[in-house]
């Protein structure tokens, strides 16, 4: 490796950089670490914003265009920042036979999201996942990372109605 | 850690379980976990303090028991470990009634009733250990004769030995390919080159398919075992595990098991007293269906952007950082510690000739029983969906298996009576995959499922190569023309062309079997693809035909 610069300082006084600081020196500030900072910056934030791709960029001594090509490679990593709840419909094949487009269609009709959208008061993100394991329960619909098995429209929409009403 | 340890070890944790009458297990991988278990689990270590029992009865959870559809499941074992009984669906509010049936009378209302062929059928190797021991102790698995094998071979056997068993054991990749894993394993053992690697692909893409999420979850030991002779046999002093991130329980147990291993002395510096060093680490997926072809796999462990290369050199030759690297399935190491165990002979009498062992299939779709089972290579495919799985819920008429996710096809029912096998399955244009197995009924239409499968090919292309790229993209926009009812038979041409097309000229497995499943559809199905283009109609009623509701119009 080429000599490393110093560290840079992080993009903000906000205690979560100091997660993924560590997640840079702990593995020695090297290139092929960066998936795994990525990781732990969307962790932190929710999703990876442009300073912070120039800030782990720098860190880990490569230039941006690679931070970015990598970081957009990727189907789990988010340039955008989530609603404040994340409905995830898996989209897997035993959910999709079991009836998971029905639950999306039911979501869009209600709240007027498609897959990928936030709705305007920030409230409801709605994303699908290509397959969660979960097949056994098809179909499954992740709850802000709980998993909710054997689901039908209806049962989705009450979870989902309960943060809507906070 | 030496052998004089691991016997003492052995011995203390044997001390520690002799006063328990009866112990109950709760399965906590990730489907029971989903239906709750680690309340149930809970309310049962409460109601056993509560009753004055925790001398008589140790609660612990465990790996998957399989039927996940009836989760949380519950069993209950006596001191020399034989089952009482196990109970499905069991809630917190149950607690009470599960803990006076030990030994006792069992709650008939919650029985889950073990004599059926979903449970009576299995052969378990890989899975053995799965819903026995607490995938979070690693004297459990030590118990369980686990890490022997790696004693075995540190003490008695050369590498060049080791790799002898595997090949004599005639075990193959159950990652999909099924290439020999001893010969895999030889051409690294070969390889000159000072620095080696070993890779573990946990990066189960596959949808529908959950096998080596259940092992890791249930028993991430045994693929560290199953590394650690690889390690060995090969020559590697350095391993990676490559997981998804949407599995991160199978994450958390696998870092707890590294870290355990390391504080005993199994994994590290000097193992178990010898001169052999090897150490292991996680590393995360990122939501790439690609990185499941080892060359992209290796670049993604190398912070790029997962996209394949042409091979050869193989990753045998150069792979991680240019090294020789060896890439097993989480499945393929799990079959190794017993076949050092017990020997490469026993292992290659269960199974067919050219496919030897059992095989994980994870069940879904519209068949009764979903869940995990093991079976000897071999069984018929009937025997797999209609005995172990139950048949078709709702009196519906069974349509199609899909076997192998988006590079595999749909096996229509004219094939039911074929022995599953690597070949078998090859024959009929689907692969073995990974295992996972979705059942179709006559609700499924057969042009849909081609089209979904298309567009997880078309969005899951890393985009390298043209005819991927292009190709799926071109296949998909026909498909949805047909679903729609507006494709000519022109177009129908055109598909079968882009088929060849990708098979042949696309740079890694992605591409070439991304037809597979059209293909499959259009030659069992073909009557499906007819109704839709010629009699505008969709006979399962999934499409929105245009053409007939402009009609309507």
């Amino acid at each position: 490796m080429s000599s490393i610069s110093a560290m840079p300082a992080p993009p903000s006084s906000d205690k979560r950089w100091k997660l993924v600081d560590a997640a840079i020196k702990r593995h020695g500030r090297a290139g092929h670490s960066l998936i795994e900072c990525l990781h732990t910056m969307q962790e932190c934030f929710g999703y990876l914003d442009e300073q912070g791709l120039k800030y782990v960029a720098t860190a880990l001594n490569l230039p941006l265009s690679k931070v970015y090509g990598v970081a957009t490679f990727y189907h789990i990593f988010s340039l955008k920042p989530q609603g404040e709840h994340t409905c995830v419909v898996c989209m897997g094949t035993a959910c999709y036979i079991k009836g998971a487009p029905q639950i999306l269609a039911a979501l869009e009709e209600k709240y007027g999201v498609k897959p990928g959208e936030t709705t305007k008061d920030n409230k409801l993100s709605v994303l699908t996942a290509r397959c969660i394991g979960s097949c056994g329960l098809a179909p499954a619909v992740v709850f802000d990372g709980d998993v909710g098995g054997k689901m039908v429209s209806s049962d989705a929409l009450k979870r989902v109605e309960k943060w809507m009403n906070i | 850690m030496t052998a004089e340890e691991l016997n003492e070890l052995i011995e203390q944790e044997v001390e520690a379980n002799k006063l328990f009458v009866h112990s109950i297990n709760v399965c906590v991988a990730a489907g029971c976990l989903s239906s709750h278990a680690d309340q149930t689990l809970d309310a049962l270590k409460k109601e056993v303090k509560a009753k004055g029992l925790d001398k008589e009865i140790k609660v612990k959870g465990v790996g998957c028991m399989g039927l996940c559809a009836a989760g949380p499941l519950v069993e209950i074992r006596d001191a020399s470990n034989a089952a009482q009984v196990m109970y499905q669906g069991v809630q917190g509010e149950h607690a009470e009634q599960v803990v006076a049936s030990a030994g006792k009378q069992s709650v008939q209302s919650l029985v889950c009733d073990t004599s059926i062929p979903f449970f009576a059928k299995q052969v378990k190797i890989v899975l053995e250990n799965c819903g026995l021991i607490d995938p979070e102790r690693i004297e459990e698995y030590i118990v369980a004769e686990g890490y022997r094998a790696l004693q075995k071979c540190l003490q008695e056997l050369a590498p060049t030995k080791v790799v002898e068993e595997v090949t004599k054991s005639g075990l193959r990749g159950r990652g999909g390919a099924g290439f020999p894993t001893g010969l895999k394993w030889a051409t690294v053992a070969k390889a000159q080159n000072k620095q080696k690697y070993v890779i573990c692909n946990a990066d189960e893409g596959d949808p529908g398919a959950f096998m080596d999420r259940s092992v890791l979850e249930s028993d991430p030991h045994r693929v560290l075992e199953g590394m650690a002779i690889a390690a060995y046999a090969t020559g590697a002093n350095r391993g990676y595990i490559y997981c998804r991130a949407e599995y991160p329980l199978a994450v958390k147990r696998l870092k707890n098991a590294i870290k355990q291993a390391e504080r005993v002395g199994i994994l590290g510096q000097g193992i178990m007293g010898t001169t052999f060093n090897f150490t292991v680490e996680v590393r995360l997926g990122a939501g790439a269906f690609v990185c499941g072809e080892e060359t992209a796999l290796i670049h993604s462990i190398e912070g790029k952007r997962g996209t394949p290369r042409p091979r050869p050199p193989f990753p045998a030759q150069s792979g991680l950082w240019g090294c020789p690297t060896l890439i097993n399935n989480v499945e393929t190491f799990a079959n190794i510690p017993p076949i050092l165990r017990k020997g490469g002979a026993w292992f290659a009498s269960i199974g067919t000739e050219k496919s030897k062992g059992t095989k994980v299939f994870a069940l879904a779709g519209r068949v009764s029983n979903t869940g995990l089972v093991e079976v000897p290579m071999g069984m018929k495919l009937r025997e797999i969906v209609f005995s172990l799985g139950g048949g078709i819920p709702d009196g519906k008429k069974f349509k199609a298996v899909q076997t192998g996710g988006p590079s595999g096809g749909c096996i229509p029912e004219q094939f039911l009576d074929m022995e599953v096998d690597y070949d078998s399955i090859a024959k009929v244009g689907s692969i073995m995959g990974s295992g996972g197995m979705i059942i179709m009924d006559e609700t499924s239409c057969m042009v849909d499922v081609a089209k979904f499968f298309m567009e997880f090919c078309k969005s899951e292309s890393c985009g390298k190569c043209v005819p991927c790229r292009v190709g799926t993209s071109q296949m998909y926009d026909i498909l949805c023309k047909v679903t729609d009812g507006t494709a000519t038979p022109e177009e129908i041409a055109m598909l079968e062309e882009l088929c060849d097309l990708l098979k042949s000229t696309s740079l890694c497995g992605l591409g070439m079997t991304a037809p597979n499943p059209v293909l499959t559809t259009m030659k069992y199905f073909r009557n499906e693809y007819d109704a839709h283009i010629q009699g505008k109609k969709c006979p399962a009623g999934v499409c929105k035909i245009k053409a007939a509701q402009e009609v309507l119009v």
